[in-house]
């Protein structure tokens, strides 16, 4: 058994599965349950000024069959008193010591309402605060989370009130609503975060009814954008890891969150550099009992592997993520179809002529049998035919030795400009 | 019939789902919470839990979810009549179709046999030892589950290997033998003993184990199967069918049904498999005379259905009376009588009686009996148990007998009447026989202390 517990900027868990800011964690009787299921850790349900809730709030995507690829919400933060909560973190932390219990708090953007909120949430035991600037919806018109979160300075500015105070580490929650998350990661480490957490919801509008021609959902006829999370969103959310995870002044641990449905995901992360990871939807879908496989499936998999602890495999993945720039362009895979395998649906014949580059051919053998060959001298190595193919193994993408040594664009480039030290038209070549 | 066709015929008939079959049906499951399938498993394996992990890529700890329920889950994954069962509780069965639980058991514990997975560890020795007499599927189930407790356990079994009626009886065509054995070897690496060729009661005493051992579960199913009581049955070419299952699962197939008329005798799972095997041996023509109707027949919907596609005849409302047999002693002719159902028995079901002067003579060349299974009444009573014909009494909760310090589970246990014994009930009243033992041998210890 491998050692599933981690250190993320000084929280300590079991495990690396915690459960997001969000309803599961609206809570104590939801998070002892969690706990008792085995969850790592728990961010509360954002804390703040009291809310109101509208009635119809969630919608989910369905494909092919499969509900809840995504999902979507206009909830805003905790409806709950603040005493409850308060009430409530502290006998879950007394009666789960060994648990991270982090609190998220969202405030107007003043001084004196952060250090107020801090003071009182770390009175009552918390191990943690996730200062969420990611909530994309409602909040946002009243200048708190996602409105804050989009502004680099407003980030910077309210992490750095925060830890004017905090006695725990603090870690800062970012909304993807943003063109480069970087910029935002960047100016929570500026403000002194020890952690930043991502990726909050989406914008989005779910849908439309056909018949009413209302939005889905729709309160009282009416909608407005919510957040879109689950497993739709997982390689959005991947990507931003991602970035953050390999920028080069963004040097704090990161918790990773969005579609994180099992142990699967959460080891992806984890390789793209998250220290733990957060889950939300797949809870609401399936309830906490989904941690049991989450656990065992990881600890099989380190074990398989022969690594020790969770925390050896955290950012493994990092330094093969790059720009197109650094990616070798010499680096050349074909597709190879096995005819023993092809149930000849053609879909990849389709795909090739219709979407790609025309490689595909249909061929009749000395039988009269059909069968599908790939011209390996025109294929682009695009994949397209390999995703298309239902059928796993029939379609195969190799790699073929190419005849020049690895070159990228900008090594390419870099070449060119050398040669334009001897004032050559670089355009022209 | 040459050896290869014959040993292609016995191997086995379903196949097992490809990976992206059980991807499929394991993503069609809806993972129920509180599940019905869960609760119609007499072991309760928590299917939800084992199918999930099989879609999120852990069939390690999918197998593992199985086994730990179920000793014998590999086994029950093909011969459970799931229909009745688990699928049967699935609630897909009222929009779409049930989920192939069966056959998802059977992806996930055939990658653990494929991968030479060991899935449970022993429990620290708590100084305690129990004997586990016979080991079917009832007493591998006690012993693992008593050895994951701690107690040092060992198994006395009259066969070579065991496994029961998993390994001998079985056909397997429906369940290879290296399937119960991967069973049995799961056990012996909890540090289980597995005493074989040592029949209780005749190489070893059934004192000496009262006064080894803290406990003994008694779990030695039943036995061979009865005799008709009618006159021929001594002739050459009648078959005790447990004993001709069991030769095809031991030694080389013979070529001694091929183009033989057969007859089976019973209208049970083992007259079933009996039927299906005589097919499977390359007999001509194989009829099973059942006294009753198909209403009353004991065997599984899916075993009726199977028998059919194979070919076999059904007589209902047909006793035989006489077999016939020439000079030389070998089964040439059974006499039959027509039946017809008469009042309710007592065990619910109307009494079959012969329709007078309905006698019909049928050439036959091999007769096999298939009518149920003797009970071990003298083992039984060297134990001194209190039985009923045979039937082991227990507290139905802790399946201890009326002496303590025997504990009886499985088919030693099985009431007449009651339908078909079941492999996967014996699994679970292993389990609990060791529970039963666990309970009062701690309790003991706490008097004591
Ligand atoms: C032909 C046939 C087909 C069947 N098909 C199915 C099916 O499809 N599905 C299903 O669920 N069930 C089926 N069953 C029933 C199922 O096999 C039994 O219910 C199950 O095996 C009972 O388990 P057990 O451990 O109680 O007994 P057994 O499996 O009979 O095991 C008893 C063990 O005790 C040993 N033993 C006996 N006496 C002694 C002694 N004195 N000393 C030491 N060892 C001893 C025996 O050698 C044997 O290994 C079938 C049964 C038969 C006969
Ligand atoms: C109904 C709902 C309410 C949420 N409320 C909050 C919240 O109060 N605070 C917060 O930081 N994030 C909130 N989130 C966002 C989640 O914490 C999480 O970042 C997001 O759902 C992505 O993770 P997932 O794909 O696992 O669901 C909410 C999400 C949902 C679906
Ligand atoms: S053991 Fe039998 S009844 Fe139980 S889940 Fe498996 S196949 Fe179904």
């Amino acid at each position: 058994m491998a050692d599933l517990s981690i250190n993320l900027a000084g929280i300590k868990s079991p495990n690396p599965f915690w459960l997001a800011s969000a309803p599961p964690t609206n809570s104590g009787y939801q998070v002892q349950r969690a706990f008792e299921a085995g969850w790592g850790g728990a961010v509360w349900k954002t804390l703040g000024e009291p809310i109101l809730n509208v009635s119809s709030r969630f919608a989910a995507i369905s494909f092919n069959g499969q509900r809840v690829m995504g999902f979507n919400n206009i909830e805003l933060i905790t409806d709950r008193p603040l005493e409850e909560n308060l009430k409530e973190i502290y006998e879950t932390k007394k009666r789960f010591p060994d648990r991270a219990v982090v609190a998220s708090l969202m405030v107007e953007p003043k001084r004196e309402k952060w250090h107020e909120i801090v003071k009182r949430v770390e009175d009552v035991g918390v191990d943690g605060l996730e200062l969420n600037f990611g909530c994309p919806h409602g909040m946002a018109e009243r200048g708190m989370g996602s409105a804050s979160g989009q502004v680099p300075e407003l980030v910077e500015r309210q992490t750095y009130w925060v830890k004017e105070v905090a006695r725990t580490p603090v870690i800062v929650k970012l909304t993807p609503n943003i063109t480069d998350i970087t910029a935002t990661a960047e100016a929570a480490a500026q403000g002194g975060a020890d952690a930043i957490s991502l990726i909050n919801t989406i914008n989005s509008l779910m849908g439309v009814d056909l018949d009413t021609w209302n939005t889905i959902p729709h309160v009282a006829g009416k909608g407005a954008h919510g957040g879109y999370c689950g497993p739709a969103v997982k390689p959005i959310a991947l990507n931003m890891v991602a970035e953050c995870a390999r920028h080069p002044r963004i040097r704090i641990p990161i918790s990773g969150i969005g579609g994180i449905s099992n142990w699967r995901d959460a080891v992806e992360f984890m390789l793209m550099g998250a220290t733990g990871v957060q889950v939300c939807t797949a809870v609401m879908h399936h309830g906490f009992r989904i941690i049991e496989d989450m656990i065992e499936g990881l600890n099989h998999y380190l074990d398989e592997k022969g690594i020790a602890s969770v925390m050896d495999i955290v950012g493994k993945s990092v330094s093969k993520y790059s720009d197109w720039g650094d990616l070798d362009l010499n680096y050349k895979v074909v597709a190879r179809i096995h005819r023993e395998r092809c149930i000849q649906c053609n879909k990849c014949y389709i795909s090739c002529e219709d979407a790609s580059h025309q490689c595909i051919e249909r061929c009749i053998d000395e039988n009269r049998k059909e069968y599908l060959k790939v011209r390996e001298e025109d294929c682009v190595g695009c994949n397209l035919c390999s995703i298309v193919c239902p059928v796993d193994g029939a379609i195969e993408m190799i790699e073929v030795p190419s005849e020049h040594p690895p070159m990228t664009w900008n090594e390419r480039q870099a070449a060119l400009g050398r040669l334009s030290g001897c004032s050559v038209d670089i355009k022209s070549l | 019939m040459e050896q290869s066709r014959l040993e292609k015929n016995f191997e086995e008939v379903e196949p097992g789902l490809t990976d992206r079959e059980a991807m499929e049906e394991a993503n069609r499951c809806l993972y129920c919470y509180d599940a019905p399938c869960i609760r119609a498993c007499p072991t309760g394996i928590d299917i939800p839990a084992f199918i999930k992990k099989i879609a999120s890529g852990n069939v390690k700890g999918s197998a593992k979810s199985i086994m730990l329920s179920n000793p014998v889950g590999a086994s029950c994954a093909r011969v459970c009549p799931t229909e009745e069962l688990c699928e049967g509780a699935c609630v897909l069965n009222h929009s779409t179709k049930p989920i192939m639980i069966g056959k998802l058991q059977r992806y996930a514990t055939d990658w653990a046999i494929r991968n030479k997975e060991v899935l449970f560890q022993a429990g620290r020795k708590n100084g305690k030892t129990v004997a586990v007499v016979g080991g079917g599927p009832a007493g591998l189930s006690s012993a693992r589950e008593l050895a994951r407790l701690g107690y040092e356990v060992t198994i006395f079994e009259a066969e070579n290997e065991a496994g029961g009626l998993n390994t001998y009886g079985i056909v397997s065509f429906r369940l290879p033998q290296n399937i119960s054995l991967w069973e049995v070897n799961q056990i012996k690496s909890l540090g289980v003993q597995i005493r074989t060729n040592t029949r209780v009661g005749k190489d070893i005493e059934v004192n000496e184990l009262l006064e080894c051992y803290d406990a003994v579960v008694l779990a030695v199913g039943m036995g061979k199967v009865p005799k008709l009581g009618i006159p021929g049955e001594d002739l050459d070419g009648v078959y005790d069918a447990i004993e001709l299952i069991k030769e095809t699962k031991t030694k080389p197939l013979t070529d001694r049904l091929v183009g033989k008329r057969v007859v089976v005798i019973g209208a049970g799972n083992t007259a079933i498999d009996a039927a299906t095997c005589s097919v499977r041996l390359g007999a001509e023509n194989v009829k099973i005379l059942y006294r009753r109707t198909k209403e009353e027949m004991t065997a599984y919907e899916f075993e009726y259905e199977f028998a059919k596609q194979d070919g076999v005849e059904f007589r209902w409302l047909t006793a035989p009376k006489r077999i016939i047999g020439d000079s030389k002693g070998k089964v040439t002719h059974v006499e039959c009588v027509r039946m017809e159902l008469g009042e309710t028995d007592a065990d619910g079901r109307r009494r079959p009686l012969p329709v007078e002067g309905s006698e019909l003579i049928m050439p036959v060349d091999v007769v096999i009996k298939a009518i149920g299974q003797e009970r071990h009444i003298e083992l039984i009573e060297a134990f001194g148990l209190e039985h009923d014909h045979g039937v082991v009494k227990v507290n139905p909760e802790t399946y201890q007998t009326s002496n303590p310090k025997v504990f009886a589970c499985g088919d030693v246990i099985f009431e007449r009447g009651k339908g078909e014994a079941m492999v996967v009930v014996a699994a679970q009243q292993g389990k609990e026989a060791a529970y039963g033992i666990h309970q009062y041998l701690t309790k003991a210890v706490s008097e004591t202390a």
